[in-house]
């Protein structure tokens, strides 16, 4: 046995293989991305991206009534998409296990919202394990399957960024032979129309199911070496589980320890004998008083929220302040640096050089239209210099918000704009609603040919799998048309001025449009194009280029100049420069 | 051997190769016996946007990320995103910073100012025992890859700690993708011979 280095995902993934999981599905969403990407790797594994998580979900749950063990994956706000699935599933069981990956994301690094999704367990009466680092991840991926199988209920396992994206050790026996048995071949599909339709007389019969099974699962929970006290200094009990539990340990090394690895149903016996053996009782927990609730619901007496933070990541230091500022520990010492202190300017992220949504959005500003938005790469069209989005709320908002402004009676001009994994994802029902309801939104797809925010995965417009397969590649301007749409365009979005002039004609007419901007994301193509070239001479430094917010463009004391290095030739500034003074060499 | 803990945080901006420095680091504290762990954060925050690895050595690591306050060295990848750490840093503790700098959005729009080497070297300095200015890129640029500037600082901080020459090239071999081991190799060489 030797140990790999792993990714808390990379770990799930070879937990995953490892148990004989065989069908995988997710949606990507950082911080989770990568379990189904690794996993997509194994030999003799199924692995798809489905157009969104719900989708994802019901893949999972038919390969699991099916016999075979599956895998799904998604980030925190992808379980509110597959939420309804998460809730009908509870109640028609598994047959074989099913184990529902959730990455939070505490701190929102790369999210719209902050959601402690370990409520989603409890509102769906749902087992959840959490590991607190990767060889607890590649494990507990094992450990939830059983569950999933014993107990006949999906499994959620919960990470948060912290382990998604933190690499620790793991062993790995390097013998690419999954340990669990394999399933027979082909399986068999068992009718079981009582148990899995879920008309109200059968969920009816189902619902006292599963008040008995979560009854059983409490007593599995106190049995369980998932949960296990780690003794210590009696005066002292600290419980916690996950990323928490690892920043808990270092900022008090010598407290006991109740270390949960099953954070849903809680082991009530486990708790109290605990309570009993310590002086103090204090919970540590990202987000909300979740274990602190219920276990002083338990009759005990317990610290949490009053010490520590009800929102925002967690770090050994800002443990370390609050346990100080509430007498837990000595306070580190305060060294104040008596000088004036430096300001440092901001450095955000931006859209590359040469992205194709930069485009877009210059003229959308020129243009001053109210622009709805969503959720990717392009969501960076916000910033400025560019400014020109003005709502992002979810993935698939920006259509229908556009078609609530235009029913409000606004009269000003509106696009919505989406990309193309959103639109796969859940543009299309806003999409129809806006014919149906006799609307008049012009929608944009940003149509760069990948998901790119997340990483450059394939969609269904690519024309490729996950494990690399060749597929139909969905063609966005045929199936509006096929739902009604009259007018649709495809432009590039390189080419500014008929770009002006398509937008023009489509706020123009009265009726419901799309337009599709097409051009591959240039950082999944590694595509590199030679830079143009600015002319001191002629340029007059008026910066009107600059309002591209595309990073190659500096303004010097005399006149605006290009890195090469970083530029992408894509020619935006050479189309904008009201001089002509930038252009590429013949 | 000595199994005192190291902390070291790796700071730059997306893109320039923080993530691969950090694999080899953890790599080099497995091989060199001690428990390892790192952290970092992908997703928005690339894109050109500012990163951090932070990566952990020692008898036993819980936490991934490391303490404020007692980090021991803080590789910079580049000189602002160096500025942004120097309170991590233990009281005495190391910074080993490349000398370069990618100006962030505003100060290309005219809207903020970089600050002085010298200013930023006084920072550092209001915590750190040693800063330690490396021309990494530029190195690198002299090697033909501008890219494996992350690695000559790796060349450079490895004479700072354990581990012979021959194990840190060893884990390059083994972290490196095939075609671009050699010239990683000799990045690392050329920022160990500036120490
Ligand atoms: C429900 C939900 N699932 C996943 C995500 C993560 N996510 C953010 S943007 C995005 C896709 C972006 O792809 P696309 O629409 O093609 O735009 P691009 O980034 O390529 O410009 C994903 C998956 C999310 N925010 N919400
Ligand atoms: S990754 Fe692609 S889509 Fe995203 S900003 Fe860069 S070029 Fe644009
Ligand atoms: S050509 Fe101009 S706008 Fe395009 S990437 Fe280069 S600097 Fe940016």
């Amino acid at each position: 046995m030797v140990k790999k280095l792993m990714s808390g995902n990379e770990a799930i993934a070879y937990g995953a293989y490892q148990a004989g999981v065989k069908v995988g599905a997710a949606y990507p969403g950082t911080p989770s991305t990568e379990v189904m990407e690794n996993f997509a790797t194994y030999p003799g594994v199924y692995a798809e991206w489905s157009p969104n998580e719900k989708v994802a979900l019901d893949v999972g749950v038919g390969a699991a009534y099916a016999g075979r063990r599956a895998m799904v994956a998604m980030k925190h706000v992808g379980l509110n998409v597959a939420a309804d699935s998460l809730f009908y599933a509870s109640y028609t069981g598994v047959n074989a296990g099913l184990v529902i990956i959730n990455a939070d994301d505490p701190g929102l690094h790369s999210s719209q919202g902050e959601q402690d999704n370990r409520n989603y367990a409890r509102f769906a009466r749902i087992p959840m394990v959490e590991p607190a680092d990767s060889e607890e991840a590649r494990q507990y991926v094992g450990v939830a399957l059983e569950i999933s199988e014993t107990f006949d209920t999906p499994v959620l396992l919960r990470t948060v960024t912290r382990l998604a994206h933190s690499k620790g050790a793991v062993e790995f026996d390097g013998e690419l032979q999954p340990v669990a048995p394999p399933a027979p071949d082909p399986p068999a599909y068992r009718r079981d129309p009582a148990k899995q339709v879920m008309l109200p007389a059968n969920a009816r019969r189902r619902r006292p199911v599963v008040e008995e099974r979560l009854q059983k699962l409490g007593e599995y929970a106190e049995q369980t070496t998932l949960n296990r006290i780690e003794p210590g200094d009696p005066e002292l009990g600290i419980i916690a589980a996950g990323a928490a539990y690892q920043y808990a340990r270092e900022v008090f090394p010598g407290a006991s320890f109740l270390k949960l690895g099953l954070v849903y149903p809680l082991p009530r016996r486990l708790i109290l004998d605990f309570a009993r053996r310590v002086k103090q009782v204090v919970v540590v927990e990202e987000l909300d008083p979740f274990l602190e609730e219920q276990i002083r619901l338990m009759g005990v007496t317990v610290r949490g929220k009053d010490i520590f933070p009800l929102y925002g990541e967690f770090s050994p230091h800002l443990l370390r302040q609050c346990a100080a500022a509430a007498g837990l520990v000595t306070p580190p010492p305060e060294e104040e640096d008596p000088r004036p202190p430096l300001v440092l300017p901001v450095r955000p992220p931006m859209l590359c050089p040469g992205c194709g949504h930069r485009g877009i959005f210059y003229v959308l500003k020129q243009l001053n239209v109210l622009v709805t938005g969503d959720i990717g790469c392009y969501t960076l069209g916000a910033a400025p210099p560019l400014g020109a989005m003005h709502t992002c709320g979810c993935m698939g908002a920006g259509i229908g918000v556009s078609h609530g402004i235009e029913k409000a009676g606004v009269q000003e001009p509106r696009v919505a704009v989406l990309g193309d994994s959103t639109f796969f994802h859940s543009g299309m029902p806003p999409l129809v609603n806006v014919l149906y309801n006799r609307g008049a939104t012009t929608t944009i797809v940003l149509d760069n040919r990948v998901t790119a925010m997340t990483g450059h995965q394939d969609d269904p417009g690519t024309g490729r799998t996950l494990q690399g397969g060749e597929t139909t590649e969905v063609d966005i301007a045929a199936l509006a048309r096929g739902m009604g749409y009259q007018r649709v365009d495809v432009v590039d979005p390189y080419e500014l001025d008929q770009v002006t002039q398509v937008v023009r004609e489509h706020l123009q007419s009265a009726e419901p449009s799309l337009i599709i901007a097409r051009r591959p994301c240039v950082l999944s193509r590694r595509e590199k194009h030679p830079a143009p070239v600015v002319d001191a001479d002629i340029c007059v430094n008026c910066g009107t280029c600059l309002e591209l917010g595309c990073s190659p463009l500096t303004q010097e004391e005399e006149h605006v100049s290009i890195n090469v290095l970083l530029c992408n030739g894509c020619g935006l500034c050479v189309q904008v420069c009201p001089t002509g003074a930038i252009a590429f060499n013949a | 051997m000595d199994k005192k803990k190291k902390d070291f945080i790796l700071a730059g901006v997306g893109g320039q190769g923080t993530i691969l420095a950090s694999d080899i680091l953890m790599e080099v504290g497995l091989a060199l016996g001690y428990d390892v762990k790192k952290s970092e954060v992908h997703g928005m925050s690339q894109r050109g946007g500012a990163v951090e690895s932070h990566v952990r050595w020692g008898e036993r690591v819980f936490s991934p990320l490391a303490e404020k306050g007692r980090v021991d060295y803080l590789v910079g990848f580049e000189m602002l995103e160096a500025a942004r750490w120097p309170s991590y840093l233990l009281k005495g503790g190391t910074a080993v910073v490349n000398r370069y700098r990618i100006p962030p959005p505003a100060v290309n729009l005219g809207q903020a100012r970089y600050p002085e080497e010298r200013e930023i070297d006084s920072l550092l300095a209001g915590r750190a025992g040693r800063v330690w200015w490396v021309p990494a890129t530029e190195m690198a640029q002299e090697l033909g890859n501008a890219a494996v500037a992350g690695v000559v600082l790796l060349g450079a901080l490895s004479t700072l700690l354990e581990g012979e020459e021959a194990l840190w090239l060893d884990v390059i071999e083994r972290t490196v993708p095939a075609k671009f081991v050699a010239l990683n190799k000799q990045a690392f060489l050329a920022g160990r011979r500036a120490g």
